[in-house]
């Protein structure tokens, strides 16, 4: 109990910093490092409430695909502090009020939230206890059943903005020269390889 | 005070012990990886590789590390120099941590997870941090260049690596690792999916940036790639990382196609060996797949390393993933949930 609790502050508190350091740190690549630094600790929570298949799906994609592009991307463009911090001044008022009227409304939200008392009898349990099954099959369970049309049609609509985004960005060049691999395997060798006696002294 | 050793100290103190039985048997089989690479090579050069520290060369490893212990650590003036120190520990680190979940034996494992062979995927993907940020710490073209190449080319290989690991899941059914090799026992996946066990160790090849698939570390052209403005011990950490990777790749391919620690056939005769050794001989077969390739290949140009990658395998393992699928369903043989 001690050790959970132990490592539930540790994971949340490296959390909270790493992610105030996120937006803090003056160099952008410093930034994505603590961004990846954030992911995992909210890994190890995730760890912590048992949903360890979610956790592992958290770092695969976040930290292993996502982040790999942040860095990608943040690493070639090359900005340096000096060009962050211009405009700064610029944008304040406009950012500012999008950040108080979002916290105004959060706080409506979350001020007015309270369950009512007939939620607990009305909610069926969908997950079985994580005593009885791992909760890798509990999730393939309520997902491809229950809530198959969400799933489906989230997978449709990431499917779309792929195709929109080669789309809008595949430019096809006319004056490249592109290796095509098939007619290379299926050229004939005899069309290409001559044998030929040559005369000593003459040459062809 | 009792108490509180053995609630926490004496579990603690047995962890730290099993790491240790983990990590110092991994350090001696990396170190004599190098000289086993070195004289294969040799061998297929018809040259007879290193033969002078120790009898047949056994001692080489060991004179490479104290050389490399002894020299200099030079940082780099316009390096970031945080980033750069921690890029080699973080490929060591990761190649060490995966091996936390590997089963060696029936039960001999450190930590027997339900989603074992997603963390190592995880784990497997996150080397490509230790590499790009070698690239961008060291402040220098080539070094740069190396690490875009890497990225690119371990993020691509990831994505068909992912789904040749659903294939096999799908004949499992369960994530983790043991039961993986568990459901080998009648036959090894290797037979059923032969195509997907070539997809996955070739995968496996270019997300260790092995020949030939090495562009990260091309010398001709990029002199050494990621790493090429480290020296001494941080460069040793990189050269370990590496190397332990290969091992670990090659444990995840024993473990996913080639039946892990059971024996090729259940015989009484073969049974008396016991599990780690059949581990460790697959393991090494492998790593000499891993070598002759690299005496054997040349090195892919890049468009064709990509092409392979997204034009080849991911449809092919995409493809692999609906047919399996569809032969287990309409065969009636795919292993349900029967754990709950």
């Amino acid at each position: 109990m001690i050790l959970e609790a132990l490592a539930f502050y540790v994971f949340s508190g490296i959390l909270v910093i790493a992610s105030l350091l996120v937006i803090s740190a003056r160099n952008p690549v410093h930034s994505v490092l603590y961004l990846i630094l954030a992911f995992f600790n909210a890994a190890g929570l995730f760890v912590l409430l048992g949903a360890e298949f979610l956790a592992m799906i958290l770092v695969i994609v976040y930290v292993g695909a996502v982040a790999v592009l942040f860095m990608f991307v943040v690493m070639m463009l090359d900005i340096g502090p000096t060009e962050l911090q211009q405009g700064f001044l610029h944008y304040l008022p406009t950012g500012g009020l999008i950040g108080i009227i979002l916290l105004i409304e959060l706080l409506i939200i979350l001020g007015g939230w309270h369950f009512s008392p007939e939620l607990a009898k009305t909610v069926g349990a969908p997950i079985p206890p994580l005593t009885k099954e791992t909760n890798t099959h509990a999730i393939g369970a309520v997902l491809y059943t229950r809530y198959i049309y969400l799933f489906q049609s989230a997978g449709i609509i990431l499917l779309i903005s792929m195709v929109g985004a080669i789309v809008l960005t595949h430019r096809r060049r006319q004056d490249v020269r592109t290796q095509k691999i098939s007619s290379q395997v299926n050229r004939h060798p005899r069309k290409t390889v001559e044998l030929q006696n040559v005369e000593i002294d003459k040459g062809i | 005070m009792a108490e509180i050793w053995t609630n926490y100290g004496w579990p603690l103190t047995w962890i730290i012990l099993k790491i240790f039985m983990i990590i110092v048997p991994l350090m001696i089989s990396v170190a004599y990886l190098t000289l086993f690479e070195r004289k294969v090579i040799g061998a297929m050069h018809l040259r007879k590789g290193p033969n002078v520290v120790g009898p047949f060369g056994l001692l080489q490893p060991i004179a490479d590390g104290l050389k490399l212990f002894f020299k200099e650590t030079v940082i780099p003036t316009g390096s970031n120099t945080i980033v750069f120190v921690l890029a080699p520990i973080v490929t060591f680190v990761l190649a060490l941590l995966a091996w936390s979940v590997i089963p060696v034996g029936a039960g001999l494992v450190l930590a027997d997870i339900n989603v074992g062979i997603l963390f190592l995927f995880a784990i497997s993907s996150l080397g490509v941090y230790g590499v790009l940020m070698a690239g961008w710490a060291s402040n220098s073209r080539y070094a740069f260049l190396g690490a875009l190449r890497s990225a690119a080319q371990m993020v691509s290989y990831e994505v068909s690596m992912g789904f040749v690991i659903v294939t096999v899941l799908m004949c499992v059914g369960s994530l983790n690792l043991s039961d993986i090799v568990e459901a080998q026992r009648t036959v090894w996946f290797v037979f059923p999916l032969l195509p997907m066990a070539i997809i996955f160790f070739v995968s496996t090849l270019a997300e260790t940036n092995r020949h030939p698939f090495d562009l990260p570390e091309a010398e001709a052209e990029l002199v050494a790639g990621y790493n090429v403005e480290y020296s001494s011990m941080t460069f040793a950490l990189f050269f370990l990382g590496e190397y332990a990777n290969m091992i670990l790749m090659s444990a995840m391919t024993v473990i996913l196609f080639l039946g892990g620690w059971l024996p090729p056939f259940n015989l009484s005769i073969f049974n008396l060996i016991p599990g780690p050794i059949w581990f460790a001989a697959k393991i090494s077969l492998c790593l000499f797949v891993f070598v002759w390739v690299r005496a054997t290949l040349p090195r892919y140009r890049y468009d064709q390393l990509m092409r392979l990658g997204w034009k080849v395998f991911l449809p092919i393992s995409i493809g692999a993933v609906a047919v399996i699928g569809g032969v287990l369903v309409a065969s009636n043989i795919l292993p349900l949930n029967n754990t709950g």
